[in-house]
């Protein structure tokens, strides 16, 4: 089945937009690229490629990630950062019920107050999008890390 | 009379009189410390975690790791014995494990195939005879003088432990009684795997150390629970030493008046926290241990601890990795024979603690900030008289310092300050 180039765009641009979101501060709107019951996981590759469940950082639902915005804005402690997204193309593909399964590598560049700059996280987003009215959202993102070993602490969603 | 010094030092290390109620900043950023530390203790007479049983199920399994900076793996020979010996080429030291698991008949080093029993001793090695008549190891090479280093290995309610020292008794008696109990508790069932990832701290291994046993600190850095007014939580606790001191228990349980309402409502409680979430399904729990304890931390010097915070039951290990970095190892579990409900709470609960942990994340951090703000200062020392100055049993879980001081107690026996 041939994608439609104006949906690939659409799709580019969605997935743009929710690194660039995160990028700017704009954790607020996260939760907005989910669907209502959207599922959110931060996973090891290592844990991914074993089958297990167990991630660093799971959300079911919108509510819960409104919760993790919420706890990082009034009760998380945490020295000042932030990030920098680097994402590859895009692989999609359709899915059986509709949806997209779309694939995408990501670098995430992590600045803290001092200047200090590195590479914090590398991996793929694992997504299944639909389309809702027209426009993207996301059913399930997977984020998988290459590294099992996160730097310091991870509070703002990849 | 004590000896408050460590002579072998080329600085003279004094410690203050007040004891354990002054930790001196050095002990965080002194290279020569930290170096008498790897002898004293991780090479010295303590139990090391080195994994969990499971990870080694099957024999010809290994898993490898590190004994303070040494590293070690953990194997099941062909007959079902577990063993522990430095993963060290008995010829020319290269690393013999270079995965960091697997399965196998014999270990083999890559760099001139000496290759090893799953026991360590040695079993082959390349060009022994010589080639075409040449070369060769001379006539009287014994195999048997050149096995993989063991270490005493032991395996104690499915965590598998080693040391260096013939001296410590078993694992059992260096926990002692409250503990090997409690260990027992949280573990002695038929465990799976549900998830590993690891986290680098920026701070001396001692402060995560003190870190796990603090109690004090709880609720003040980490606010996740009262900025959701998540009431429930408001409990009776207390901390448990060993009469070691250096290993604890400090638990939570949830309040007694509302224990007895508790057991008569089905075993899942929706929602039971009267949080003010919006995804109130985090905190979805069921009672497993017939004891009410929500949250529990159990220390085991010098490095491994074990947690349960509601249904999420995760070990923690955390390997010095220079003087002021160190990696700390989640490694989440789950009970054989969970239901699928059950195991789903607890991946949900995962969420509390961890790298990104709502209630733990801190951590990651705060650590390092005490490295930070010692920098500079080693002739200067921590003050730790909450709680009092005394190191007993206590039934305040948020103001004492106890159990800290009770990791110095154990760490100045050890390193001969006492």
């Amino acid at each position: 089945m041939s994608i439609d180039a104006a949906l690939r765009a659409r799709i580019a641009d969605f997935l743009a937009d929710y690194a660039h979101a995160i990028d700017d501060g704009d954790l607020d709107s996260w939760p907005g690229y989910f669907t209502e019951a959207g599922r959110y996981r931060i996973i090891t590759r290592e844990t991914h490629d074993a089958g297990l469940p167990m991630g660093i950082m799971y959300c079911e639902g919108r509510g819960m990630m409104t919760d993790r915005i919420m706890a990082l804005h009034t009760a998380n402690i945490y020295e000042p950062h932030s990030y920098s997204h680097l994402l590859g193309p895009t692989r999609l593909q359709p899915d059986d019920d509709g949806g997209w399964r779309a694939r995408t590598n990501f670098q995430v560049i992590r600045t803290m107050q001092s200047g200090a700059m590195e590479l914090y996280a590398a991996g793929k987003y694992l997504d299944r999008i639909v389309l809702d009215d027209g426009r993207p959202l996301l059913a399930e993102r997977d984020v998988v890390l290459e590294s099992r070993r996160v730097d310091i602490l991870l509070v703002f969603p990849l | 009379m004590s000896i408050q010094e460590l002579s072998e030092l080329s600085e003279p290390f004094v410690w203050p009189e007040e004891g354990v109620t002054r930790i001196p900043f050095r002990l965080f950023s002194d290279p020569e410390i930290y170096a008498l530390e790897q002898e004293r203790i991780f090479r010295g007479p303590v139990w090391n975690f080195l994994c969990l049983e499971i990870d080694i199920a099957n024999p010809g399994d290994y898993k490898t790791t590190t004994v303070g900076e040494i590293p070690v793996v953990a194997t099941r020979d062909h007959d079902g014995q577990v063993h522990a010996m430095i993963n060290r080429c008995a010829h020319k030291g290269a690393l013999v494990c270079l995965k960091e698991r697997g399965n196998g008949r014999m270990m083999t080093c890559v760099y001139h195939s000496w290759s090893y029993d799953m026991a360590g001793q040695l079993k082959g090695i390349a060009f022994r005879n010589g080639a075409n008549g040449k070369g060769g190891m001379p006539e009287d090479f014994d195999p048997d003088k050149h096995r993989l280093e063991p270490l005493r290995v032991e395996v104690f309610s499915g965590l598998v432990f080693a040391t260096f020292s013939d001296e410590v008794p078993s694992v059992e008696s260096y926990l002692g009684p409250i503990m090997a109990k409690f260990v027992r508790r949280t573990l002695d069932k038929p465990l799976v795997p549900l998830g590993m990832h690891s986290q680098i701290i920026h701070n001396n291994w001692k402060l995560y150390a003190e870190n796990l046993r603090d109690s004090y600190h709880a609720t003040l850095l980490h606010t996740f629970y009262t900025t959701f007014k998540i009431n429930r939580l408001d409990m009776d606790g207390g901390i448990v030493m060993a009469d070691d001191k250096w290993h604890h228990i400090s638990f939570a349980k949830r309040k007694e008046l509302q224990e007895d309402e508790e057991y008569q409502k089905a075993e899942v409680h929706s929602a039971q926290y009267e949080s003010k979430l919006a995804g109130e399904h985090l905190l979805d729990t069921f009672e497993e241990h017939g004891d009410g304890i929500t949250h529990c931390i159990q220390a085991i010097f010098p490095n491994l601890g074990i947690h349960t915070t509601l249904n999420s039951l995760c070990v923690r290990f955390f390997a010095p990795r220079g003087i002021d970095e160190t990696e700390l190892f989640w490694i989440y579990l789950g009970y054989a024979d969970d239901t699928a409900e059950q195991r789903a709470m607890r991946v949900m609960q995962g969420n509390l603690t961890g790298a990104a942990g709502l209630v733990s994340l801190e951590d990651g951090c705060i650590n390092e900030f005490v490295q930070r703000g010692t920098h500079g200062s080693p002739d200067r020392a921590a003050f730790l008289e909450m709680g009092g100055r005394d190191v007993e049993n206590s039934d305040a879980s948020r103001a004492t310092e106890v159990a800290i001081r009770g990791f110095w107690t154990g760490y100045r026996r050890i390193m001969g300050i006492d």
